[in-house]
């Protein structure tokens, strides 16, 4: 199967690679997935006044698109707002990337990465989480 | 040195120009049907499959009359377990084979059970084997064939066949044995081994693609296995269909070739495969699957903890070699031949399979260290297991969202 050339791009050079601090209430943590699937992500967003995403990281155990997938997510995190962040759905990935039918669980990862983010951050001071309409599976 | 470099010889190998040489004749000049006995042509082309015949039993210790051909090992493997079961069903209806076999296997026993047959798939130990005494326990007065890979094509461990042909004799079942990635790798010998029935492909052996063969034994005891495609009554009327010269006289050539070099070959793959084993499990955290010393000499399979084997694949973009992870298919279900080694699911993700061939030189061993070494260090820094590993976080005790 041969991948797209975004996919490729984010693949070899992925952006925002890294750790933040998950003990500061201003960070949001994400960890979904499960080693025995095969892909493990971990989003974490920083979030500034305003609930304005002013930074974030990610690492991801996982094939190319799912690699992809949260490389791409953290590109989109950083300066929104963590409302509009919650709308980012999976399929704006699969379609930024190309994502065969194959990889879309790979999407819906990264969407649920950054939903846990914004839960995360979102208990973490003192905001009720926002249960995701859609159920992935 | 080319890039990529081709490591992936378990799946196909590239031919051999020495059989594509011996092949070639036989698609234009001398194009005749092997079973036309009335002229000449026919008579070149049968006299190309005779002696095929001849190399083909001669690397397995046969004689030629014993040797079916066909259209490869996934047909030899169907014709062998559902051709034995139709003909000896007045003696019983079990089968006996394990749970790492190829799907040719498992899936023509499948389709037996839906028949009224009975099989036993025997599970294996940790390093791949089967447990000879579970397989003498197993067996039954209806047990009519006992099916067991010679060496397996996902870790490469070999089978004591030896020991469980000699089971399945002692309690009056045949025995059958899918050796694709045996044959021309190692010395097989059907008498030494007790084998009844053995399943040989080409283009594992440097051959053409889309031709393989049956050994069927015909002295001690004589074998017989019912037709599975009715027609013109070819191969002793085990295997009906024009006869496919030029892939034939290629199987036979890769078979002769394999014979002479076999034994100076198996030596090089073996020190270069270990040079390339020792070279990355100095990486941390990185494990050989399967038994190490029953081994065919060309395969390693080494799981790399806490990175995914198709990811790395990506990263190792110009190596070709293969990976237990099935990220890939539709199931996302890892290797069953690693699971079935008690392999947790993630290892099984992070397991890559090198397998070298004829063609592989130092070089390319060479590079394909440095680039496996450099690409599972690239991806562990973009793992967050390998970084909470690092911690020295339980990864066994979080819990995980499976989904």
């Amino acid at each position: 199967m041969a991948y797209s050339d975004k996919v490729i791009d984010h693949y070899t050079n992925p952006r925002n690679v890294g750790t933040l601090d998950k003990s500061s209430h201003k960070v949001g943590t994400g960890l979904v997935g499960a080693p025995e699937c095969g892909d493990v992500m971990r989003l974490q967003i920083e979030v500034g006044e305003d609930n304005v995403i002013t930074d974030a990281k990610f690492k991801t155990f996982g094939c190319g698109s799912a690699i992809a997938s949260s490389s791409l997510a953290t590109e989109w995190l950083k300066g929104k707002s963590i409302d509009d962040a919650m709308k980012i759905d999976n399929m704006d990935i699969v379609e930024e990337l190309a994502l065969p039918p194959v990889k879309i669980h790979c999407s819906v990862l990264a969407e649920d990465a950054i939903k846990a983010a914004i839960n995360d951050f979102r208990v973490k001071n003192g905001m009720a989480p926002i249960e995701s309409e859609k159920v992935h599976h | 040195m080319n890039l990529p470099i081709y490591l992936d010889n378990n799946a196909t190998t590239p031919m051999d120009p020495r059989v594509l040489e011996a092949m070639l004749p036989y698609f234009t000049t001398k194009f005749g049907n092997a079973a036309s006995r009335n002229h000449p042509f026919g008579w070149v082309a049968e006299e190309g499959v005779d002696y095929a015949r001849e190399q083909v039993a001669k690397l397995i210790g046969a004689s030629e009359k014993e040797i079916i051909f066909t259209s490869g090992a996934t047909e030899s493997d169907n014709l062998a377990i559902k051709g034995v079961f139709e003909m000896y069903k007045e003696k019983g209806n079990h089968i006996i084979t394990t749970v790492t076999e190829h799907k040719a296997v498992l899936d023509a026993c499948k389709h037996l059970e839906k028949l009224g047959g009975k099989v036993t798939y025997l599970p294996v130990k940790e390093d791949g084997l089967v447990d000879l005494e579970l397989l003498e326990q197993s067996m039954t007065p209806e047990t009519i064939l006992v099916s067991v890979m010679y060496g397996n094509n996902e870790i490469g461990v070999i089978q004591p066949i030896k020991e469980i042909s000699a089971i399945a004799h002692k309690h009056g079942a045949l025995f059958m044995t899918d050796a694709v990635q045996a044959v021309g790798k190692i010395p097989v010998n059907v008498n030494t081994d007790g084998i009844d029935l053995l399943a040989l492909s080409a283009h594992k052996i440097y051959g053409p693609k889309g031709v393989g063969a049956l050994y069927v034994r015909r002295k001690g005891p004589r074998v017989k296995v019912t037709a599975q495609m009715d027609g013109g009554g070819h191969e002793r009327g085990m295997r009906s269909g024009t006869l496919n010269v030029p892939g034939i006289v290629g199987l036979g050539k890769a078979c002769e070739l394999c014979g002479l070099e076999m034994e100076s070959e198996a030596k090089r793959l073996s020190a270069l495969r270990d040079k390339l084993q020792n070279s990355l499990t100095v990486l941390e955290e990185s494990y050989v699957n399967g038994n190490i010393e029953h081994r065919l000499p060309h395969v390693a399979n080494i799981s790399f903890k806490y990175v995914e084997g198709e990811g790395l694949m990506m990263a190792m973009k110009d190596l070709a070699v293969s990976s237990g992870s099935a990220c890939t298919s539709a199931s996302l279900e890892p290797s069953y031949v690693l699971k079935s080694l008690g392999l947790s699911d993630d290892l099984a993700h992070s397991s890559i399979r090198f397998g070298l061939g004829r063609f592989t030189t130092e070089e390319e061993v060479d590079y394909a260290i440095e680039v496996t070494k450099k690409s599972v260090n690239h991806l562990r820094e973009l793992s967050p297991l390998w970084e909470m590993f690092k911690e020295g976080v339980d990864l066994s005790k979080i819990e995980w969202a499976e989904h």
